[in-house]
């Protein structure tokens, strides 16, 4: 019997792939476990191995083809002594640009939404600018390297940040850049090279310390907290502490209870910290670029489905959005969605939605959540009377919880109908698929929420 | 640098290395069929990855089985073991059902945790297996606290704590070296240094390359051991399993092993050369030193090595299948076991 061979999915977030080279051609025999193909995904190279037996009896897409979606078929394999011309498939093309309906088992649909690549009304931008087409994963290696270039002290230290590329490539080029004295790999050992990096910028450095992904700071946390956070105001403003820690947060697809948590909520109840969550390729670097020369410790979350997305970045010798400042990414009147981070791609999906149905809703990216932009949000409640807050995060004491209640204590007066929320659901992030999607919130439950303040 | 090469300068280490003895017959068709078990496992485990079955990390075994083999022959019933999230050999050495590891690979309801754990967090309260745990080096001080359970209830058990070499150099496992070894605790810290963690090579990462030794401030005798050579792993285990046993405190055993492939399954792997993988597939592959030995001294004819063959190929298919066509969780799941 014939058998296809499929794009495999090399990596939790994988849904496409360039394939870069065959290692077999018609007619070899293939035994299972035989090398048969190179794989590129915006991470890594990778081998495909065969998992049938028998004849190459077909290619279906040939070498150097991008953009093939996993689980396409890419050739097939004839059994022994099969005549190797009987083609099974039934591929209408396998032609990049029509990638097979992803058959995959149950991707996280609602997670990999594309963000909307403008970032509206940003004051930072002056008319005219051009604008670049850049991954997330671009820009913040781009803001690491322009503030690397610029001022010596700065620094970035980690694990596998320098030779392995970064775990998730984001500090891809760093080392053959700047060299081994400033993008320095670590042993793994969060508590210990955290606190090394709090030491050193306490002398005045301004370490960019990567946690391979925030889960991990929950090793460093002590030192984060009572020493990043509190040595300007225990030394009497003698000593601060400029320092970014920076890598992936939350959910990224099937990593599961120990691999899938925000943290936004958390570090966001210390003073001394700012915490920052972009939700696309510009704010990424006009973020990250501000909080490297902050003099503050900045926590700054990314997310590991969003490296991948592309967005307009503007081609600025000095690109900074200011900490602390809010954006409203879509105007509207009759309801206002408020989040950060990945949430804002449920917010900007379920916007579309309401739209069809002739609401008009609002979209407040906070891009900080401490300190927290309450003016921006309040203003957009003043004309809208209505709010609907969005997280990945869980929901007790989470983000949503305080804008919900700095909206009581700023414009009580305003509300048409009390703030609702779309959080994660209260439980540890379950492995299994159908489980997973529904631990996360989802665009309908943005749009049920949305009708339901607007009591529609 | 070979793993043998690399096992002569244990001399120097704290205890020596005795030269490894014979198993007996049916030792050897055990850790034959059982280390034939897990490779098998783990290389349908990679296909079903593959194939989009698999979500998430996915950390394969195979390289490594030896190492899990050999402890197994020589613990006893009632010993716990615990690792972190390279994890499915240890399940399969402990005899959990393959079924409900593959099941629980592909998050469906008949898996080890109903689904809802993954390759990284498995337990078995029947079989002592403490998991499968994704932070790194959380796992030895966890297993420290077993082995503080043991000594507590004065039930003989020892509890085996492996971990990784990257994971040696996290700060918790010297907090529990010292806790072990102050209150005498029947612990044995398996470190299994594949060479490797993730992308960085121990002779990167650590200051202290020979981890046997990591123990001498705080009193822990340490050994290294060749962890490709199944014989040699059993009878450090031995030993050190009694000094644990005894009352004498924990053990360090260093496992020099290797892992074939990438860390996990999006792993480019350019930190090495695909020679030095060969070279260990072709000079030091733990199973094929058991099968080349029993038919050279003519303890096993072909035929019974291809009937083992087949037998582990049926079981790992028999698992395949349970693992793709099991339903996935009820949905009332999402709710449950968040608080006893
Ligand atoms: C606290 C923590 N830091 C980082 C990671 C990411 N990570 C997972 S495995 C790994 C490498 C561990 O290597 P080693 O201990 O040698 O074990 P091996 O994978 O070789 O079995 C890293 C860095 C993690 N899971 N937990
Ligand atoms: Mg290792």
């Amino acid at each position: 019997m014939a058998t296809n061979i499929l794009m495999p999915a090399l990596s939790p977030t994988m849904e496409q792939g360039k394939l870069a080279k065959w290692l077999k051609k018609v007619g070899d025999k293939i035994k299972s476990g035989d090398v048969i193909a190179e794989i590129e995904t915006d991470k890594a190279t990778m081998e495909v191995e065969a998992v049938d037996e028998g004849v190459l009896s077909s290619i279906l897409v040939a070498d150097g083809t991008e953009n093939v979606a996993v689980n396409t078929p890419i050739g097939v394999i004839a059994g022994e002594g099969e005549d190797a011309s009987a083609a099974p498939v039934q591929v209408a093309s396998a032609a990049p640009s029509t990638p097979a309906a992803t058959p995959e088992p149950a991707p996280a649909v609602v997670h990999t939404a594309p963000v909307h690549a403008q970032a509206h009304a940003v004051e930072e931008i002056p008319a005219g600018t051009e604008m670049v087409l850049i991954t997330m994963r671009e820009a913040l290696r781009d803001a690491m390297a322009e503030e690397m270039r610029r001022d010596d002290n700065v620094f970035v230290m980690g694990e596998e940040v320098a030779e392995y590329q970064g775990a998730y490539k984001v500090t891809q080029g760093l080392l053959q850049e700047f060299g081994p004295r400033r993008v320095v790999d670590t042993p793994i050992t969060e508590h210990g090279f955290t606190g090394v990096g709090v030491g050193a910028a306490m002398t005045g450095l301004r370490p960019i310390v990567e946690f391979m992904t925030w889960n991990f700071s929950m090793q460093a946390m002590d030192q984060i907290v009572n020493s990043a956070a509190k040595t300007l105001y225990m030394s009497g403003g003698q000593m601060g502490c400029p320092i970014v820690f920076r890598g992936p947060n939350g959910a990224a697809a099937r990593v599961a209870a120990q691999h899938s948590q925000c943290y936004a909520a958390w570090y966001s109840q210390i003073p001394g910290l700012s915490v920052v969550m972009p939700s696309n390729a510009s704010d990424a670097k006009g973020l990250l670029k501000s909080a490297i020369r902050d003099n503050n410790p900045v926590i700054f979350l990314e997310n590991e489905i969003l490296y991948g997305q592309s967005g307009e970045v503007p081609k600025l010798d000095e690109f900074l959005i200011p900490i602390g400042k809010a954006r409203v990414h879509r105007a509207g009147k009759d309801v206002t969605l408020v989040s950060f981070g990945i949430g804002m791609t449920y917010c900007i999906k379920a916007a579309d939605e309401l739209a069809k149905e002739g609401v008009e809703a609002e979209i407040i990216d906070l891009r900080t959540i401490r300190p927290m932009d309450t003016e921006t949000v309040v203003r957009s409640i003043m004309k809208t009377g209505r709010c609907v807050a969005v997280e990945e995060g869980w929901p007790q004491s989470g983000v949503t919880a305080e804008i919900g209640m700095r909206i009581m204590e700023a414009a009580f007066d305003y509300l048409d109908a009390p703030v609702a929320r779309v959080t994660g659901k209260d439980v540890p992030m379950p492995y299994a698929a159908n489980l997973e999607k529904l631990a996360l919130p989802t665009v309908s439950d943005v749009v049920r929420a949305a009708k339901a303040v607007l009591y529609r | 640098m070979a793993i043998a090469a690399r096992a002569k300068s244990a001399k120097s280490a704290s205890v020596p290395a005795a030269a490894p003895p014979a198993l007996t017959r049916d030792q050897e068709i055990f850790a034959y069929r059982e280390m034939l078990l897990i490779r098998r496992f783990e290389e349908k485990a990679g296909q079903l990855y593959g194939m989009g079955l698999i979500g998430g990390f996915c950390h394969l075994y195979i390289g490594q089985e030896a190492v899990v083999v050999g402890m197994q022959l020589a613990m006893k019933k009632g010993d716990q073991m615990i690792t972190g999230y390279r994890d499915h050999g240890h399940m399969l050495a402990c005899g959990i059902d393959p079924k409900g590891v593959m099941a629980e690979l592909t998050g469906r309801r008949g898996g080890l945790s109903k689904g809802k754990g993954g390759s990284m967090h498995m337990f078995s309260k029947e079989k002592h297996f403490y998991g499968g745990h994704g932070i790194v080096g959380a796992q030895v001080s966890l297993g420290t606290g077993l082995a503080f359970a043991n000594a507590y209830r004065k039930n003989g058990s020892v509890s085996v704590a492996y971990f990784g070499d990257g994971a040696a150099n996290q700060g918790q496992v010297y907090e529990s070296f010292n806790i072990a070894e102050l209150w005498k605790l029947p612990v044995v810290f398996v470190i299994e240094n594949n060479r490797y963690a993730m992308g960085t090579a121990v002779t990167r990462a650590s200051a202290q390359q020979d981890f046997s030794r990591r123990g001498i401030s705080f009193n822990i005798p340490g050994e290294q051991v060749d962890g490709m050579d199944v014989r040699a792993v059993k009878a450090a285990a031995e030993k050190a399993l009694a000094w644990a046993r005894e009352g004498k405190g924990p053990f360090i055993l260093e496992m020099q092993t290797y892992r074939y492939r990438g860390h996990s399954m999006s792993d480019p792997a350019k930190y090495r050369t695909k020679e030095e993988v060969q070279k260990m597939r072709e000079e030091h592959d733990p199973i094929e030193q058991v099968s080349a030995r029993m038919l050279r001294e003519k303890r096993a004819k072909e035929d019974e090595l291809k009937a083992i063959d087949q037998t582990v190929r049926a079981i790992v298919n028999e698992a395949a299948e349970f693992a793709s066509h099991n339903p996935e969780p009820d949905v009332s799941e999402l709710w449950t076991d968040i608080l006893a």
